[in-house]
């Protein structure tokens, strides 16, 4: 949507096309860029404070001096954020220095780009392809090469321990993640996100809005996996065996330190946000109102599916601050074992609904 | 050590790692995820302590004390001046008696506190680590009313107790009594059965009732293995045999009798009865007495020696001390229960997986001040 409506206003008269592209790509990255790190500032504060809430403390309260003194500590994440860029820039002697600073970029690349698939309101998205939700899952992926280049060009031990979990761990949940969108896309017929979002609205049942979600029992089975193995894809708690800071160290971050961390670090929330984002839209309606018919103007499709997004975000807190973490096998079991034949049979119990109920 | 083949590989868990309470290395030889072999490497903490105490008078062994397991220091100066009595033949007065129990007990409980937060910690559970600590802050508070003191107390002396109780101290321990025992329900809900915590502990590390007495594991460990042996109960010293209360013994609710879990619900269910020992000294409390009236001017114990053991939070706790006669041990042993409980690990982690040997290591509840001594 925004890139065919900046296509359309770049002055046709530029004689070379490439120029165009290149001009869009980026009018279009900045905001997003823009957006991710607002949102990492958002969500920091906000899982300080929920996990001060969770742990009986009180968390970033505005004491000291300089940044942290702001009004209830709210400027706490930005103070990290720039202790972490101005901190020395420790690469390990041993390590492979090309792919050790090429890492975290890939890690980062993989949560930025799936936000231009995002529907963030009926007319902001970035681009809305008619493969869309594919797209999200194809690059989200992405990231899993940085963790595991991450983990290898490190030259430590525990970097490689954390760098094999990873992979192992993020290339299993994808089949459960998948399966569980073939059921969205059987029952949709599309891949296109805002065409997800258009199917959703109206009534079901008489009363509920017409969510994925309450669909029918198996789509909401659905759901359950899907969010799930997004939190392991994102590798936070109970799924954070990658990192496994009581057994790793830090896993396949533990040779990283200032900006560089920072990128791991906010890609970690970027992935959190997409996981969140897409959950809202192929199950919560995304940007659409809760009350059908109601309240469904583009301004407030943004703050629908900011909520909704944002609701998911703080059940992975909560998530955090409650459960002890899986072992590496354990993990696996839960995936191999429990999710994918459970998804393996909701796509037929979703088809067979899907032909009886209609 | 074995010998490393191929496919395998060393590990170094420390002595700079997040869960290795203290500073200890663990060399690792792993294939894979699986370990194979372990060899605790310790000394890094290494303070002299039984040979700094041959140059000591027998008062200034007891700082000394207090700095080997520096999460329960009550109940190492126990053990100490509970040896030293018995050598010197003093009989010291009841309320004296009954403060250093109330003490010991209150410093098992924290002890336990930390010990279970902490485990909770190993295997990534963070907020019952903060729940525990919230709780045991108040037992330090209780310390720091009464001595000074928060970690390192030099509390009991030979004879007595360097400070006789506050005022206001038996209310202010009803207090957190009445606070702290339906927090152990929190604390059950949060992490003891919750099922990620079930299937990361149970059936884990299983020690076995025969392996552990062949190696000398005492204390919650040997307990949480289903045998019944608890000095307080078996050899009671001061005055324990006036208290009722049970030994909690591993059962293998969840999983096999000895394992992780095991170990970590006993010290649960310990903290309860300690309660109850609490509430019972606090009750018989004698209110007069003078807490300094069996001190001697000077300890110069006649020549002998004396082997005394005591129930610290970790275990079987003994103090061999020889006195020649002179104002000086010589020869003070250390008998550590954690140091035979680290002795067990490679035992009974071979074979699980990396991260269980963090959960077995931790369920052992190690402190490295009295490992090194």
């Amino acid at each position: 949507m925004i890139v065919d409506w900046l296509i359309d206003w770049f002055p046709t008269s530029v004689a070379w096309p490439g120029l165009t592209f290149v001009v869009v790509v980026i009018l279009c990255a900045i905001p997003v860029f823009v957006f991710i790190a607002l949102y990492a500032l958002v969500a920091i504060y906000g899982e300080l404070k929920i996990s001060s809430f969770i742990q009986d403390k009180v968390g970033p309260m505005g004491q000291g001096v300089g940044l942290h003194a702001w009004r209830w500590g709210l400027l706490q994440p930005v103070a990290d954020a720039l202790k972490l860029i101005l901190k020395e820039d420790i690469i390990p002697s041993s390590a492979d220095k090309k792919l050790f600073i090429l890492a975290p970029f890939i890690v980062f690349i993989g949560a930025f780009i799936a936000f231009s698939a995002l529907p963030f309101s009926q007319t902001l998205i970035i681009a809305d392809m008619n493969i869309g939700i594919f797209y999200i899952l194809a690059v989200s992926s992405l990231g899993v090469i940085g963790i595991i280049l991450a983990g290898w060009s490190s030259n430590n031990k525990w970097s490689l321990y954390g760098a094999m979990r990873s992979a192992a761990q993020i290339i299993s949940y994808e089949i459960p993640v998948a399966l569980s969108i073939v059921v969205v896309i059987m029952l949709t017929g599309t891949m296109s996100m805002q065409g997800i979002i258009q199917y959703q609205s109206g009534l079901i049942w008489g009363f509920l809005p017409n969510w994925l979600i309450f669909n029918n029992p198996f789509t909401f089975l659905a759901f359950i996996i899907f969010f799930i193995s997004g939190v392991a894809e994102c590798n936070r708690t109970p799924f954070d065996i990658p990192e496994a800071e009581s057994e790793l160290v830090a896993g396949a971050f533990t040779e990283y330190s200032g900006m560089r961390y920072a990128f791991f670090f906010l890609s970690e929330y970027a992935n959190m946000f997409v996981v969140s984002g897409v959950a809202a839209t192929a199950f919560m309606g995304g940007w659409l109102s809760p009350i059908p018919g109601m309240l469904n103007t583009p301004a407030w499709g943004l703050f629908w599916f900011m909520s909704k997004s944002m609701f998911l975000i703080f059940m992975m807190i909560w998530f955090r601050w409650t459960f002890p973490r899986l072992r590496v096998d354990q993990l696996m079991d839960v995936c191999w074992k429990g999710f994918i034949p459970i998804s393996l049979f909701n796509i037929f119990g979703v088809g067979i609904w899907h032909l009886i109920v209609g | 050590m074995g010998i490393v083949k191929g496919d395998q590989m060393v590990l170094n868990i420390g002595p700079q790692h997040p869960s290795t309470h203290g500073v200890l290395r663990l060399k690792v030889v792993t294939d894979g995820e699986i370990v194979s072999d372990i060899e605790p490497i310790i000394g890094y903490l290494h303070r002299c302590f039984e040979k700094h105490c041959e140059n000591s008078t027998y008062e200034q062994v007891i700082p000394f004390t207090d700095r080997c397991d520096y999460i329960a220091s009550m109940n190492n100066n126990f053990g100490y001046v509970v040896a030293m009595e018995k050598l010197m033949e003093i009989k010291v007065p009841d309320r004296v008696e009954y403060i250093r129990i109330i003490m010991a007990e209150l410093n098992r409980i924290a002890s336990h506190l930390l010990a279970l937060g902490v485990y909770g910690l190993d295997v990534g559970a963070f907020t019952p680590f903060l729940y525990m600590f919230r709780d045991r802050e108040r037992i330090l508070d209780i310390f720091e009313l009464t001595c000074g003191a928060r970690l390192l107390y030099n509390y009991m002396w030979v004879g007595g107790v360097s400070h006789d109780l506050p005022v206001g101290f038996v209310e202010t321990v009803y207090g957190f009594l009445d606070y702290f025992e339906p927090k152990l329900k929190e604390y059950n809900e949060i992490l003891t059965y919750n099922k990620i915590f079930i299937e990361r502990t149970a059936d884990v590390g299983v020690l076995p009732p025969e392996v552990a007495i062949s190696y000398g594991v005492s204390g919650p460990n040997l307990r949480g293995s289903g045998v019944k042996w608890d000095l307080r109960k078996d050899e009671p010293y001061s005055i324990y045999e006036r208290f009722d209360f049970e030994v909690p013994v591993g059962e293998g609710t969840v999983g096999t009798t000895g394992d992780c879990w095991d170990r970590f619900y006993v010290r649960m269910l310990e903290m309860i009865e300690s309660a109850k020992i609490l509430r019972q000294a606090l009750k018989n409390l004698p209110q007069d007495g003078d807490v300094h009236q069996a001190i001697p001017k000077k300890i110069r114990p006649p020549k002998g020696s004396i082997y005394q053991r005591t129930e610290s939070p970790r275990g079987d706790l003994a103090y061999y001390i020889i006195s020649d006669g002179s104002p000086e041990p010589y020869r003070l042993k250390m008998r550590s229960p954690a140091f035979t409980a680290l002795s067990v690990l490679n035992e009974i982690s071979r074979g699980w997986m990396l991260s269980d040997v963090i959960a077995i290591l931790g369920s052992l509840d190690i402190v490295l001040g009295e490992i090194d001594r």
